[in-house]
């Protein structure tokens, strides 16, 4: 229960439904020691005992439906599996999704372990997806196309997803307030969480800089053809397929082709430029039929951004976690360290990382 | 649902007989300070109780300063102290209340270092410098996580031999094992009404005569000068009487300690667990332990879930845990220290409790089978 809208009703409708519900949140960061220089924020000693709003958000709401709640102190595993890497993989040039990593470490293996420590039947979120029995086990589909968050759960296991549900994978946003209300939730107004929630103001240079310093020296702007077109003040200041911010005026409009941390150069080229139809993909999940991706190739439709509608695409297995992703149609915008998440019609059949490969259009 | 407590250390349920004490004493108008019949009705109970709680320690009915609880009386022992030597398993309220105190060391037990103490006084005079900015020694007679119990006295010998002053954290162990003033060598002594089967928000700081304290709340006369503000009579009616209760059930702990014994016993056979301080004298109540791969506070969740109430280190509210710095003093890795949770029993336990706390962790144990490896 993270005191947001969605996992409260979630808890509520559960109770409602006559399930045991035990209510859990977790604390992941302190703003005050973490970040101590957010003008908004009041800057805390770093063993202070902030129970920070959302926490008291989450306890006013389980007092409400008479549940049980506890508070589980995820900081440093918080830190060490999401911020870091997260970090590290902005310093390296990508485009990273922390939420992919917290689901797939903080919620569903150890907060799902310590669920099951408490001899739970299930584990409950607040995700917009829907976990659909099918006669290979359980399957992730697609929740209403303006609220699906499956893309952020492509790294699911089987296993994990046996063990999940998602009440609120029927429903769309105002739906939920509306069952909210009815349901007596106290937070039914409240407004929805930012995108990255350990940078609420949304600078992610700050805290990569605090991560990897070397991330934020300057380096060249260089066009694809060759020419330096100016200076950059640290590659964290830039993601591929941006446009704007480039601080070069005039001419034809460039975009961020590619990041190359080793020489710090940020290559800007015309949109053509960042059409793919090929690339690696690691850490693979695989959901669907069958132990693995076949070599061969298996249709599906793929998404390489959150908000991106899916494409059609074969996927080629290449051994261990490694695949392959051929697209039907070049596709501009395919950022390493984005995920790369498949579909058959609403069911998800898992996905990987975007890697870094020389796999340009011709 | 059979609901069983036991986390006595974190707090004592209060005793029916202090909380009948308790509301004849919020019944009752009155403000000690005032010359009236009222005030004086209040008075005798502020001042009956001081004899009470005196007399479960030993010392004279005026050595007493009622406090707010422990913590202050601790803050009150150690305000206008120059060199503070504090144990390195010393309560938060000691450890963390001065900057610069020095830690003295313990062992694997989690027993003070009598000797690393003894160099860390090598350089101090002999008698000299009375009052103020006096060195001070704080010794905790009983560790709230581990029940270890403190070489007091011997240290308390070392300390006055050097001029210096001890000051013994007693709140832990009054109530549950013997405890004297003079036996001690103690020249101040802290207590806490809720760890004894009284309220919270009351405590006291018994003090030698020839100590002067520099209070911290000023402004008023009470308590001879020493602590300001009008005395908490109620909580103090209700100190006095846990006190006696206390003092003439001392020789129930006997019993209390078969009962930790036996659960320890039966733990250890159920799953690999590691204890602590079980080597040194301990509390007859108290017993730590770690269950490896299992989060404290997942065990305490658990066991809440199954009626049953324990503690996890020092947890606050809002969730942050950091790892014992008890157990960390003790040379215990945070891994392990991070799944200990803390057992305490109390004058309300009863033999079955330990069954029900058994039954309800032995089903945590069974499920580690369903953590992934």
């Amino acid at each position: 229960m993270s005191g947001g809208v969605d996992s409260s009703t979630t808890a509520a409708l559960l109770k409602d439904r006559g399930f045991d519900v035990v209510g859990v949140t977790l604390r992941l960061y302190d703003h005050g020691a973490s970040l101590p220089s957010l003008p908004s924020l009041p800057s805390l000693p770093s063993r202070a005992c902030c129970a920070g709003r959302d926490i008291q958000d989450a306890r006013h709401v389980a007092e409400r439906l008479g549940i049980p709640h506890y508070v589980l102190d995820y900081e440093d595993l918080f830190r060490n599996e999401v911020i870091a890497p997260f970090a590290r993989s902005y310093a390296r040039g990508e485009t990273p999704v922390p939420c992919v990593l917290c689901n797939r470490t903080v919620k569903f293996r150890d907060l799902l372990g310590a669920a099951r420590m408490l001899g739970a039947e299930g584990l409950a979120t607040g995700h917009y997806v829907r976990r659909v029995d099918g006669a290979e086990g359980p399957e992730l589909h697609r929740a209403d196309p303006a609220r699906d968050q499956s893309y952020f759960l492509f790294a699911t296991t089987r296993d994990q997803l046996a063990f999940l549900e998602f009440p609120l994978g029927e429903m769309g946003k105002e739906e939920t307030r509306a069952l909210a209300r009815r349901l007596g939730v106290p937070v039914a107004e409240k407004s929805d969480s930012q995108d990255i929630c350990f940078v609420p103001d949304g600078d992610y240079a700050r805290l990569v800089r605090q991560e990897c310093p070397e991330a934020a020296r300057p380096g060249d702007i260089v066009h694809e053809d060759g020419r330096i077109l100016g200076r950059h003040g640290g590659i964290i200041h830039f993601t591929v397929g941006q446009r704007r911010g480039l601080g070069i005026g005039g001419g034809e409009a460039l975009y961020v082709l590619r990041l190359e941390p080793e020489t710090r150069r940020v290559v800007v080229g015309p949109r053509r430029g960042l059409e793919r139809l090929r690339f690696p993909i690691g850490g693979v999940n695989w959901l669907g039929s069958g132990a693995s991706i076949a070599p061969e190739g298996v249709r599906a439709a793929v998404r390489m951004r959150s908000t991106q509608p899916p494409v059609p695409a074969t996927i080629h297995g290449r051994g261990g976690d490694r695949a392959e992703v051929i697209l039907d149609e070049p596709f501009a915008g395919v950022a390493p360290g984005q995920a790369c998440v498949f579909y058959a019609g609403n069911r998800m059949l898992g996905g990987g990382w975007i890697l870094r490969g020389d796999a340009a259009c011709p | 649902m059979s609901r069983v407590y036991l986390d006595h250390n974190a707090t004592t349920p209060p005793r029916p007989q202090v909380v009948a004490a308790m509301v004849g004493a919020l019944r009752a108008c009155g403000n000690p300070s005032s010359p009236h019949s009222f005030g004086r009705a209040a008075r005798k109970t502020v001042e009956d109780g001081r004899a009470r709680v005196a007399a479960l320690v030993g010392a004279e009915a005026e050595a007493v300063v009622f406090t707010g609880g422990g913590t202050e009386a601790n803050a009150l022992a150690l305000a206008g102290a120059g060199r503070i030597l504090v144990s390195a398993v010393e309560h938060d309220s000691v450890f963390g209340a001065v900057d610069g105190a020095e830690a003295i060391p313990v062992d694997a037990r989690g027993v003070i270092d009598l000797a690393a103490l003894e160099a860390m006084l090598a350089g101090e005079g002999r008698g000299e410098g009375r009052g103020r900015g006096r060195t001070l020694v704080a010794l905790m007679l009983a560790n709230n996580e581990t029940g270890v119990l403190q070489p007091v006295a011997e240290a308390a010998r070392l300390t006055h031999g050097r001029g210096a002053l001890l000051h013994c954290d007693g709140t832990q162990a009054a109530g549950r094992i013997p405890v004297d003033m003079a036996r001690l060598g103690a020249d101040t002594l802290s207590l806490s009404a809720h760890k004894m089967g009284g309220p919270q928000g009351v405590g006291a700081l018994v003090t030698a005569p020839h100590v002067t304290l520099v209070p911290q709340l000023r402004g008023g006369g009470q308590e001879r000068r020493r602590r300001a503000g009008t005395e908490n009579v109620p909580g103090i009616a209700g100190f006095a009487v846990a006190a006696d209760l206390a003092s003439r059930s001392l020789g129930r702990m006997g019993t209390l300690a078969g009962w930790r014994d036996r659960l320890e016993r039966e733990i250890g056979t159920m799953a690999p667990v590691r204890f602590f301080g079980r080597e040194a004298l301990r509390l007859p109540n108290t017993s730590c332990f770690a269950l490896e791969g299992v989060a404290s506070e997942v065990q305490v969740m658990a066991l809440d879930l199954a009626g049953v109430a324990v503690g996890a280190g020092a947890a606050c509210s809002s969730g942050k845990t950091e790892p014992s710095r008890v157990l960390r003093a003790m040379g215990v890795e945070d891994g392990t220290s991070r799944c200990a949770i803390r057992v305490s029993l109390g004058w309300n336990s009863r033999a079955g409790d330990v069954d029900v706390f058994l039954a309800a962790w032995g089903a945590v144990t069974a499920r580690r089978s369903l953590l992934p490896q």
